[in-house]
């Protein structure tokens, strides 16, 4: 069913030509508005930007790697309830997966949205996108692109993209109504750019693109891009397993944890609404920490950093998308993303569940079986 | 209790489990002091988290307990407390919680001999693991 259209490039400007799509897409197609990352008029950082003026897209540009947010929960505000109009909102993968988990979990609605998927080569941090893109906004992007596509990588200076995108098995947005491709595409000529769904292919129809094929090229462009992050992501579980093995090593892993938070709030699939570590549960008697501190002889303030982190793992390990963003928001470097996605991998295994795969798997711990798991009562029922 | 003997938290159902240990009691059978009660309503209600705090405050081993599969009082609690079993199994031991140290039993309310054989057997268990690493250590 998948249909596929060429967004033509001229002069090798790919961000030009995407914005030209974009405003294509806000002046031809069926939608009140769009959902776009932009460099902002007044610094030159990228932020999502909601926008109805086609006038106003100067800057938008979702391949430059930069990742400020998971816009996933921006999506969620979006779209908690109707706004009897549609918007079409351009994400990352691990976006639209985080996106999707939300939705599982009644935070946010597919009704409304068009999700626009761009292929992903990757975003540095925050502190180093800022100095990655110095003054020079579309030039740095098209660079960026164009050595990662040539083979050169992403390293600049002495930084590189974010740990979570070396280690991303998802570079291209599968479950987007509309995709826009890079990987294997001959971008001096053309972006590619595809419907998925019947909502993608009313949308693409209304923009009268040349059509055309997927470049041969492609598959095997992305299959060798994921086997290399594959190989990456293994080594992170192998060293972050080594790392945190017992208890002594996982308190040397998370020391410099100041329980800011940051972590959580930074995750968007850390769903509760008020997180119990932020609750009255957790203003403890003043007395209270002295009796903890008497049954050592001392305890490290704030406590429960430990406590903190296990049951964040215990409550969304299993919709983890690995997005990096805890790590990204974290003031103390400490490895967040490394150590979830680690335990994630076993987790998500326990119960045979791939976050952000498909609306219709049921989150793990949402449902529940009469007859599964006998082996943890010794087979006793 | 000389410290070396291991502390076991129980996480029980009023309903079934709970009514089991009372039974053990007043039918004076014999089980090691080793554990602390928690009553619950349902097993359903036993967040992650009040295990991993019971751990990690220094129990030698947590015990969840409650009514057989089709007993629960609320349904279906007890199938929930499963998951959150099979959850925590996968992650504790990653940091070298022995998986023994958690523990899912079901007791009915009349099941007072279970009760107390479940308990011995556990503390048996236990002091073969030894004591809990929390104990030798400052937890952040
Ligand atoms: S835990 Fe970290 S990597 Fe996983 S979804 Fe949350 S922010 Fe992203
Ligand atoms: S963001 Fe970093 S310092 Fe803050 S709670 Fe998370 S791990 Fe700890
Ligand atoms: S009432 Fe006993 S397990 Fe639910």
């Amino acid at each position: 069913m998948a249909k596929a259209a060429k967004i033509e490039v001229e002069d090798g400007n790919i961000v030009a030509s995407l914005q030209g799509f974009f405003k294509a897409l806000l002046e031809d197609g069926e939608i009140n508005a769009l959902l776009v990352p932009q460099h902002l008029p007044m610094k030159n950082t990228v932020m999502p930007t909601l926008v109805t003026d086609p006038e106003k897209l100067n800057g938008t540009d979702p391949l430059a790697p930069a990742f400020p947010l998971n816009a996933a929960k921006v999506v969620s505000k979006l779209t908690r309830k109707p706004v009897n109009g549609k918007v079409a909102v351009v994400l990352r993968p691990c976006e639209i997966r985080a996106f999707i988990e939300l939705v599982k979990l009644k935070q946010g609605s597919m009704e409304e949205v068009v999700l626009v998927g761009v292929d992903c080569l990757g975003a540095y941090s925050n502190i180093h996108y800022s100095r990655f893109v110095g003054e020079d906004s579309a030039d740095s992007t098209l660079s960026f692109c164009q050595n990662f596509l040539e083979g050169k990588g992403t390293a600049f200076e002495e930084f590189d993209v974010s740990s979570a995108c070396k280690a991303c098995e998802y570079p291209v947005p599968e479950n987007a109504d509309l995709l826009i491709g890079l990987l294997g595409v001959d971008i001096n000529d053309h972006l590619l750019v595809k419907a998925n769904t019947p909502k993608g292919t009313e949308l693409l129809d209304s923009l009268g693109l040349p059509a055309t094929g997927e470049p041969k090229e492609r598959k095997k462009a992305i299959d060798d891009l994921v086997a290399e992050r594959i190989k990456y992501r293994d080594q992170m579980f192998k060293e972050t397993s080594e790392a945190t093995s017992n208890l002594e090593k996982l308190n040397f892993y998370l020391a410099d944890c100041v329980n800011c938070y940051n972590c959580r709030v930074a995750c968007p699939v850390c769903y509760c609404r008020e997180c119990v570590f932020v609750t009255d549960v957790f203003d403890h008697e003043p007395s209270q920490y002295l009796r903890w501190a008497e049954q050592k002889g001392i305890i490290k303030m704030p406590t429960d950093t430990v406590f903190y982190h296990l049951t964040r793992l215990a409550h969304i390990s299993t919709a983890c998308i690995g997005c990096g963003q805890c790590s990204n928001a974290c003031p103390n470097n400490v490895p967040v993303m490394e150590l979830f996605r680690t335990i994630a991998s076993g987790t998500q295994k326990a119960f045979e569940y791939e976050p952000g795969r498909s609306l219709e798997d049921e989150p793990p711990l949402s449902v529940f079986r009469e007859e599964e798991f006998s082996e943890l009562t010794g087979g006793k029922d | 209790m000389s410290d070396k003997e291991p502390i076991i938290v129980a996480f029980v159902c009023n309903w079934c489990t709970f009514t089991a240990a009372d039974l053990a009691g007043t039918s004076r059978l014999v089980y090691p002091q080793n554990v602390r009660l928690i009553r619950m309503m349902c097993t359903g209600m036993v967040d992650p988290k009040y295990v991993i705090k019971a751990l990690l405050q220094g129990a030698d081993a947590v015990l969840i307990s409650g009514c057989h599969p089709g007993d629960c009082h609320y349904i279906n609690g007890n199938y929930k407390a499963r998951r959150r079993v099979k959850l925590l199994k996968e992650i504790l031991p990653r940091f070298g919680f022995d998986e023994r140290r958690l523990k899912l039993t079901w007791i009915g309310a009349s099941e007072g001999n279970e009760f107390a054989e479940i308990i011995k057997e556990m503390v048996a268990e236990v002091k073969t693991l030894g004591p809990s690493p929390v104990k030798e250590q400052m937890v952040l």
